[in-house]
């Protein structure tokens, strides 16, 4: 017996036509708009605790240690301010709520959340934008539900960065060597060169490959303000949270579905 | 057929040795983009594309050329066009070269752009794209090609020729809707997400493609002793005309939807387009004084066109072609692009502005574009100046 997602495929396959084809693979991935819990047995998640979040002191300190684990080039200390902001590289940092969560501000809303800044990262969608327009499958999502990227098959045509609704991906317009310190480079994570894109990985070189958790740098220095976890597995941290506070996502009406949850 | 090439007037070569000096100038820009790379460009983290994605946009529609001259000629049995399919196809050819040309210095890896055939994705619109752009230059050289062969010998064409004529019919709407496509299948791209935008490409193309090929019809008979008859070209202005009101109207209806609806996300990009947006105390409308120019030069150009006596009067005709293809550029090679990125994604406004290598890199691709049409015209025009005198 054929699958919905198996018939539909064979369908749009035999009316061919770009649109018609594109149009039925879509249709047969509506399911991956709603959250499994039950599909297969593993699949990672995030949870962003923004009360604890908006009472850590030093947010930098977070996004600093991901960003020497994984030397990625800081360009602020270019002489040209412009420069600072276009070619900057980014794999978590802070956004004012406004627009972190386009909409869902308004000026008279609890003060603390008006004036708070949220943590913003690649949200590892369960429909990724970035991988269906990426021409060379150098980005690709994993049975995990990871979105990888390999930045040494990427040829730099900067669509996924276009495709992207959350702005996560940053594109190496300089040799990233320029904004490395010498001191601080990780050796184990690999270097790439100019003219590729890059973003968060959820540490994925830090998973043994046992289908067990491990703490991204982020969740580590976060001092709990960040969880990571099997979001398949009802025991888990990120389940116990979920199923316990209110969440919302990041632009949710796009059908992206991300694994990156905020508390409120 | 070559032979032509490299015989000519002091005006031929003069016009091949400007077009050689803005080439090199832009080979040596683009060596320093390849030794630095895209950060000698004004693109950002949230303008990912900037000028050189858009003249690919634009000139897919240029390719247009072809398919407008070739449908009445071969669909209609209308003979007037039968001296200039083959100058529309050259125009197209002229234009289609230019396509992977602009993409190929966008790319921040150059030297991996075989993993763009070693891995095809289908459902990457660029794999598509790819496939339909490559597809169109070698339709339009074999058919041009086989054409001005038999034209040369004074035979009937080969009848396997026929229907690759009418494949190229279809074959045209495809670059244009495919490369819609890249734009408006984006969920994350509001400006862009617009079920009319291939219908967009197309009205332009129909427009922009066209008014070039009444251009060059202009210059040749002025400078050369082809001429492509007036009937000819009246029958251009007209499809010009046409093209022109339905690419305004299809632009008022983008209008009406963004604006009425009221939605902010629509909003903030047209707002940006016409009038600037605030970011940091500073208001940016970079792009309003551009898009304000193209809307004007829209208008007028429609209502010259509208008015018989003008279209029909050649003197009028030129300049006015001349005003379309402005406008037409102004939207599609510098508006569309960068509107859709601005604000970014997190609602950020970076300002796009383009840098003088990148503009260098841009010219020395133009200038490609232009000698491969100026060779291909001289081709053309050595067998008719021998007919006809």
């Amino acid at each position: 017996m054929t699958s919905r997602r198996e018939f539909l495929k064979a369908a749009s396959l035999t009316l061919g036509g770009v649109g018609v084809g594109l149009a039925g693979l879509r249709l047969a991935r509506a399911e991956e708009h709603e959250i499994e819990v039950a599909a297969s047995t593993l699949r990672w998640a995030m949870v962003v605790d923004l009360p604890r979040w908006i009472d850590l002191q030093d947010h930098e300190q977070v996004f600093q240690v991901c960003h020497r684990a994984h030397n990625v080039p800081d360009f602020s200390g270019l002489a040209d301010p412009e420069e600072r902001i276009r070619h900057a590289i980014k794999w978590i940092w802070d956004e004012p709520f406004a627009n972190a969560f386009p909409g869902q501000h308004h000026e008279v809303m609890t003060e603390r959340y008006r004036e708070a800044a949220a943590p913003v990262l690649c949200n590892h969608c369960e429909s990724p934008s970035c991988v269906r327009v990426c021409p060379t499958q150098a980005t690709w999502k994993r049975d995990d539900g990871i979105v990888m990227m390999d930045m040494h098959r990427c040829i730099g045509c900067r669509y996924c960065i276009i495709a992207c609704p959350y702005g996560s991906r940053s594109f190496n317009f300089r040799d990233p060597v320029q904004g490395l310190d010498p001191g601080s480079i990780t050796p184990s994570y690999p270097r790439r060169m100019r003219g590729v894109v890059e973003k968060c990985t959820f540490c994925s070189e830090l998973s043994d490959g046992s289908g067990g958790a491990w703490e991204p740098e982020c969740v580590r220095a976060s001092q709990g303000a960040l969880s990571f976890g099997n979001l398949r597995d009802p025991r888990s941290e990120v389940r116990r949270l979920l199923s316990e506070r209110f969440s919302i996502r990041r632009k949710p009406d796009l059908g992206t579905n991300p694994y990156v949850f905020y508390l409120i | 057929m070559f032979e032509h090439v490299f015989r000519g007037g002091y005006r031929y070569w003069l016009l091949v040795g400007s077009l050689l000096a803005l080439i090199t100038a832009g080979v040596i820009a683009y060596l320093v983009q390849y030794n630095q790379g895209l950060m000698i460009t004004g693109m950002s983290r949230s303008v990912a594309w900037g000028l050189y994605i858009a003249q690919f946009t634009f000139l897919v529609g240029v390719a247009a050329s072809a398919v407008m001259v070739v449908l009445p000629h071969y669909l209609h049995d209308y003979h007037e066009f039968g001296k200039i399919t083959i100058l529309g196809e050259f125009l197209a050819i002229g234009a289609v070269t230019m396509c992977p040309l602009f993409i190929l210095v966008d790319l921040g890896q150059p030297r991996r752009i075989m993993n763009v055939f070693l891995h095809p994705t289908p459902n990457s619109l660029m794999f598509w794209d790819t496939v339909v752009v490559f597809g169109y230059l070698i339709i339009n050289i074999v058919i041009s090609r086989v054409m001005y062969e038999s034209e040369r010998k004074s035979v009937a064409p080969p009848k396997w020729i026929k229907p690759l004529i009418y494949l190229s019919i279809p074959w045209a709407v495809s670059i244009h809707t495919v490369t819609a496509f890249l734009y408006c299948g984006l969920a994350g791209r509001p400006f862009w997400l617009t079920a009319i935008l291939a219908p967009r490409f197309l009205a332009s193309a129909f427009s922009a493609g066209p008014a070039m090929l009444i251009i060059l019809c202009l210059i040749m008979r002025a400078y050369t002793r082809f001429d492509a008859g007036e009937k000819a070209i009246g029958k251009l202005a007209e499809i010009v005309t046409y093209a022109m009101v339905i690419n305004v109207f299809f632009v008022l209806l983008e209008l009406f939807t963004g604006l009425y609806s009221d939605m902010p996300h629509h909003m903030h990009h047209f707002e940006y387009m016409y009038f600037g947006l605030h970011e940091g105390g500073e208001v940016h409308a970079n792009l309003a004084p551009w898009m304000w120019t193209s809307a004007v030069l829209s208008v007028v150009a429609v209502v010259v066109l509208l008015i018989p006596k003008a279209r029909r009067d050649l003197r009028i005709l030129g300049p006015t072609a001349g005003v379309v293809v402005l406008a037409l550029w102004i939207e599609k090679g510098l508006g569309l692009v960068v509107t859709g990125q601005t604000p970014d994604e997190l609602g950020h406004v970076v300002v796009y502005s383009p840098q003088p290598l990148e503009i260098l890199i841009t010219l020395g691709v133009y200038g490609i574009g232009f000698l491969i049409i100026t060779v291909l015209y001289k081709i053309a025009l050595s067998i008719r100046e021998v007919e006809t005198g």
